[in-house]
């Protein structure tokens, strides 16, 4: 079995390392097409020039070796559940762990395939697109999936951000403040639109909506 | 057949590339060209599948809406009509062009229309509409049937384009990864079919060696960055201390740590230039006057007593101003000492001002870029301050806390500013206090002053007590222990915002401090004075001791007599070594005294409070005693007033600043201990102003107040005789005199002289202070405009808001599905069926190709990557500058004969 990392990308795709849907799917459709890949996962991560697709590939493999098979050839309707997830390294300390499962699996129960997985990552990575970041960002501060965020989704990012700490008048006076502030068509909540015209001014949004794996 | 066909195709296609190389510079031009090259080959096998169809008739019924049903079949069927008449006159033009094929010598000579134009007119003419449809002179000289073609063509180009700037766009679409997959399949396909291999050829290669050059450039420089991060000295225990009390007190620490760099330079200037210098090259102890422990003091000159008090064998050592020779040059280096004492000394108030002075500039810089974003404080600090990189439980803790207290200062700073109170009362408060507080201040000036006055009547007498000689210090530890508390009593009268309460507070313990130093200073001046008035004495008895030593009877006047011993020889007070002396003793004494304040202040009752809570009557820790805060305005004072001292001190003592150097090391580390293990937050946590440049202005009026007496001594005042490195000059400032007449060539003496002429100095003065006067009037009028222009955006924002909340509600509803596409996307959709469909019986030529396509097609899309993004939501109007540039592009179909020359380039 040959390496896998540069060796099995084609020579225009080794270069692209920008999570980008070419390479994901090329790598993807590689491991669909990867007759018995069968590879010790532990080892490959570590090799340096191993792409970023291979090496998420492999962390999902990793969260559930048992339920993840290391062939994709036949396209395996395979979910790895939201527990496995949200205890990841790079997740579990998020306030919003179960909101980024929860927006980016399949039908809102943070179980998440492959795909999703890539997805996530991909969404969150430092080359992804600063709109695209945005959307998802205001999926995630969505939390009951009305399309908008209202006061009661302020008041629960609040909530989760200082652990509740703030006592009800605070947060209360702190989601007045953010409507006041961001509610471009006075309709009490926010709408996409009034979202990304706040985040796209803000300074860090890129810096920090990012994971790094 | 096919192979030969398809090489044919390649050969044409490379015949146009180079044409399209050497000739037209338009790039939309090449690339609607070049699609040519693979057409002929497959459009082959869909005309064999379709057969011959005017194309024509179609045109007839008048287009339906977009998206309708209607039209999207007529546009199917329009589409493969097109495909089947385009192949119907490729196959018939490949066949002639297999007949020329012997004789052929290129496509270029083929195409020349001499030739061509007898023997397939119409085919010659199709072929070039292939190329060049968009002149419109051309397509003006066609006729109706190869018009419509040539708009068919343009569509499919179009198309292309499109399908081109999906793959290139696709990372921005808010798809999943399946849906991705799919899309991005169809999409290249087609682009496969239509356009072949995006490759360059030969320059694939470099392409990509240099995008992964430029790829590992960018991963180099984040990884540098990061590494510059982490190399910021105490970076974790700062955000730490930030995360639980607040910006405010963190910005002490920041404060402390810039300060402990600014010393750091300064230390290593001083050091490397002056006494690493002396102590390598310079005599050695012992052997001249200066360098030895005069005879009188040697018994005692070990005893720590001594030592402590810098006398002894400190006072002769290489830490102070008198220990260094006069001698020019020094060592093999033939160092200049003097000259380097001098300009270090120079120097340091240099670079002095120049970093604090670099640091209020970029500060301000700062704080202006950052004015636009004051509309979304709360927004901000919602939405984007989770930092989503946190991976460590403890950092997220702290991240937690930190986020809380922001919050907390958000809110204390907008109730702030939406209180409404009885203004009346408040005044007469404020004037109340101040009026207090000034009582105060006058008071400690007058104690100052009258101890000051006492301690020269004790140091006239003999026996003075501990008490009596120290009572100076003592009097002014006192007040600066004792005053700051009671201003902050009296400033909770005037019930001002705590950030605007800092800076009062700050001010007046500025004053208070600035009062005990000046008092302070000017006693030493009198102290300086009158051992200057002595010298003149002593250097007559020094003079006369050496005389009557070497000329005295009885000595055999054959042998000459062994120098004196340099113990022995006796010497004046050098002053500067005693003001160096005094500046030491404060910088220790204060190191000390804030060492035990805090030890005891903090963390003593710290412990109290929090083991006698257990066995006390009522609640130690929510009552009375509690637990001390932070003392901000005190500790920056401290610092910036422990500056001054050291650039006061650092000439007459360039030892001075290594103890500064460990004592703000130490304090670091003692008071990130103090302030986690013993202190509470605030209990109004209020953020630090957006830039420290009060501190920083602060420093700067301390810099300029300690510049002034070290000038005037170095200007004004004599060297002593007998010690440091100026010793038998005039003026201190003659060494540079010196070097200029004696090191430097005799002309450059004369431009310095010139130079220095007053005639000079005073217009270069005058055309300063022009300058400042115009350029702060540009800033002005700048700002003004910075202002203005501020002003008018506020006003289009809210026309805008206005505006949206007019027509808001469509759009609002419009977004409600998000998983569905605007009408723009389902267009696209539609087209790439379209266009896949009528070509999957020509897949087979293309497989070889396809297998090298991703990584050519990214090379090729990269630079429409910022083109268009395909958010599946209105935008607000005005925010996406390239709106208007994908507007045309969304209906191929309408606008399809008047596009060709609007086509935005790819």
């Amino acid at each position: 079995m040959p390496v896998l990392g540069c060796v099995c990308l084609r020579p225009g795709l080794r270069v692209d390392d920008s999570w980008g849907p070419r390479v994901l799917w090329c790598v993807v459709s590689r491991c669909r097409s990867e007759p018995e890949g069968h590879v010790p996962p532990t080892t490959l991560p570590a090799l340096p020039g191993v792409s970023l697709p291979h090496r998420l590939f492999y962390r999902y493999q990793d969260l559930a070796p048992q339920l993840v098979p290391l062939s994709y050839t036949s396209r395996p309707d395979v979910k790895v559940p939201y527990e496995l997830i949200g205890s990841m390294p790079e997740l579990k300390d998020n306030p919003f762990r179960q909101r980024i499962a929860r927006v980016f699996s399949d039908d809102g129960d943070g179980h998440m395939t492959l795909d999703n997985f890539l997805d996530m990552f991909s969404v969150m990575s430092e080359m992804a697109p600063r709109d695209l970041k945005a959307y998802y960002a205001f999926k995630i501060y969505d939390f009951n999936d009305d399309g908008y965020i209202c006061v009661w989704d302020l008041g629960q990012t609040v909530t989760k951000l200082t652990r509740g700490e703030l006592s009800a008048e605070e947060v209360s006076l702190v989601c007045e403040k953010v409507l006041d502030e961001a509610d471009g068509d006075h309709d009490g909540r926010l709408s996409l639109e009034d979202f990304q015209n706040v985040i796209l001014r803000a300074p860090d949004f890129l810096s920090t909506f990012h994971i790094r794996i | 057949m096919s192979r030969q066909l398809k090489s044919l195709g390649e050969e044409a296609g490379s015949g146009v590339r180079q044409q399209a190389r050497s000739g037209s510079p338009g790039t939309g031009d090449r690339s609607g060209r070049r699609p040519s090259k693979k057409r002929a080959p497959r459009a082959e096998g869909a005309a064999g599948r379709h057969g011959a169809q005017p194309g024509q008739k179609e045109r007839v019924g008048g287009s339906p809406g977009p998206g309708s049903p209607r039209r999207k079949q007529a546009e199917r069927r329009r589409h493969r009509e097109e495909l089947g008449e385009r192949g119907r006159s490729s196959a018939e033009r490949t066949c002639t062009e297999r007949r020329k094929k012997d004789g052929r010598t290129s496509f270029k000579e083929q195409r020349a229309p001499s030739k061509r134009e007898k023997e397939v007119p119409r085919k010659e003419e199709t072929w070039k509409q292939l190329k060049k449809h968009r002149s419109p002179s051309l397509a003006s000289s066609a006729s109706g049937g190869e018009s419509l073609s040539e708009e068919e063509l343009a569509r499919i180009l179009e198309q292309v384009e499109d399908k081109k700037k999906l793959i290139a766009t696709m990372r921005n679409k808010p798809w999943p990864m399946a849906k991705k997959l799919t899309e991005l399949r169809e999409a290249q396909e087609f682009v496969e079919k239509y356009e072949g291999a995006l490759g360059k050829g030969k320059g694939k290669r470099l392409y990509a060696y240099r995008m992964l050059m430029a790829k590992k450039w960018v991963k180099f420089k984040r990884d540098f960055d990061n590494f510059k991060t982490q190399c910021i000295p105490w970076e974790m225990k700062i955000k730490d201390i930030e995360s639980h009390f607040g910006s405010s007190v963190a910005s002490y620490f920041i404060f402390l740590r810039w300060m402990y760099g600014v010393n750091l330079v300064l230390f290593g200037l001083i050091f490397g230039l002056v006494i690493i210098p002396e102590v390598l090259m310079g005599v050695p102890y012992g052997s001249i006057p200066r360098k030895t422990v005069p005879r009188a003091e040697e018994e005692k000159a070990m005893d720590f007593s001594v030592l402590w008090d810098f006398e002894g064998y400190i006072k002769y050592s290489a830490l102070f101003y008198g220990y260094y020779n006069n001698q020019r040059t020094i060592g093999w280096l033939r160092y200049r000492l003097p000259m380097a004492y001098f300009m270090v000394g120079v120097s340091v108030f240099g670079y002095s001002l120049i970093i604090v002075i670099r640091s209020m500039a970029s500060n301000t810089q700062g704080s202006t870029s950052e004015g636009e974003n004051a509309n979304f404080t709360f927004s901000f600090k919602m939405f984007t301050s989770w930092d989503y990189l946190i991976g460590n439980s403890e950092t997220a803790d702290n991240k937690c806390a930190s986020i809380t207290t922001s919050f907390k200062e958000s809110i204390v700073d907008e109730q702030e500013s939406n209180k409404e109170e009885n203004i009346h009362l408040t005044r007469f408060l404020r004037v109340l206090a101040n009026f207090l507080i000034i009582c105060c201040l006058c008071g400690s000036g007058y104690l100052i002053y009258f101890v000051v006055k006492r301690s020269q009547e004790f140091s006239k007498m003999q026996n003075v007590s501990w008490y009596e000689r120290n009572e100076v210090e003592i009097v002014m530890s006192l007040l600066g222990m004792f005053c700051p508390p009671l201003f902050e009593t009296i400033a909770a009268l005037e019930n001002y915002h705590p950030r605007i309460g800092l800076k009062w507070q700050l001010g007046r313990i500025f004053a208070l401090f600035l009062g005990n130093l000046y008092t302070f200073l000017l006693a030493l001046m009198d102290d300086v004075h009158l051992k200057l008035s002595n010298e003149e004495k002593i250097k007559n008895i020094t003079h006369w001791t050496l005389f009557n030593y070497y000329n005295s009877t009885g000595w055999n006047e054959s042998v000459p007599r062994p120098p004196l011993h340099p113990a022995d020889v006796p010497r004046g007070s050098c002053w500067e070594t005693a003001v160096g002396i005094e500046f030491m003793r404060l910088t220790v004494s204060d190191m000390l005294v804030t060492y035990i304040t805090i030890l005891l202040g903090d963390f003593l009752r710290a412990c109290f409070v929090r083991f006698m809570n257990y066995c006390w009557c009522w609640d130690l820790e929510a009552g009375f005693p509690s637990y001390a805060e932070f003392d901000i305005s005190g500790n920056v004072l401290g610092l910036i007033f422990n500056q001054g001292m050291i650039w006061m001190g650092s000439f007459y003592a360039p030892g001075l600043v290594g103890i500064n150097v460990l004592r703000l090391l130490t304090s670091m580390y003692f008071q990130c201990w103090a302030v986690m293990s013993s202190n509470v937050p605030h209990e109004r946590v209020f953020k630090a102003s957006r830039s420290n440049n009060f501190y920083m202005g602060l420093l700067l009026l301390v810099l300029f107040l300690s510049l002034l007496p070290v000038a005037y001594t170095i200007m004004s005042l004599p060297p002593s005789f007998d010690c440091g490195p100026f010793s038998g000059k005039n003026r201190m400032y003659d060494v540079i005199q010196e070097t200029i007449e004696n090191d430097f060539p005799t002309f450059l003496g004369k431009i310095f002289a010139f130079l220095a002429n007053p005639g000079l100095i005073i217009p270069a003065i005058l055309l300063m202070f022009l300058a400042i006067y115009y350029l702060n009037s540009v800033s002005k009028s700048l700002s003004r405009a910075n202002a203005q222009l501020r002003k008018k955006i506020q006003a289009l924002r809210e026309v805008e808001k206005s505006h949206k909340s007019g027509k808001g509600r469509p759009t609002a509803g419009d977004s409600e599905d998000t998983e569905k596409h605007s009408s723009k996307d389902a267009t696209q959709l539609q087209l790439t069926k379209e266009g896949t469909m009528p070509h999957s019986a020509s897949q087979s030529q293309t497989a070889d190709q396809k297998a090298q396509d991703p990584g050519v097609s990214s090379s090729a899309s990269r630079p429409t990557l910022p083109a268009s993004r395909h958010l599946p939501v209105s935008r607000p109007p005005g925010v996406r500058p390239d709106s208007g540039q994908s507007q045309p592009l969304t209906h191929p179909w309408r606008s399809a004969s008047g596009k060709s020359a609007s086509r935005p380039p790819r």
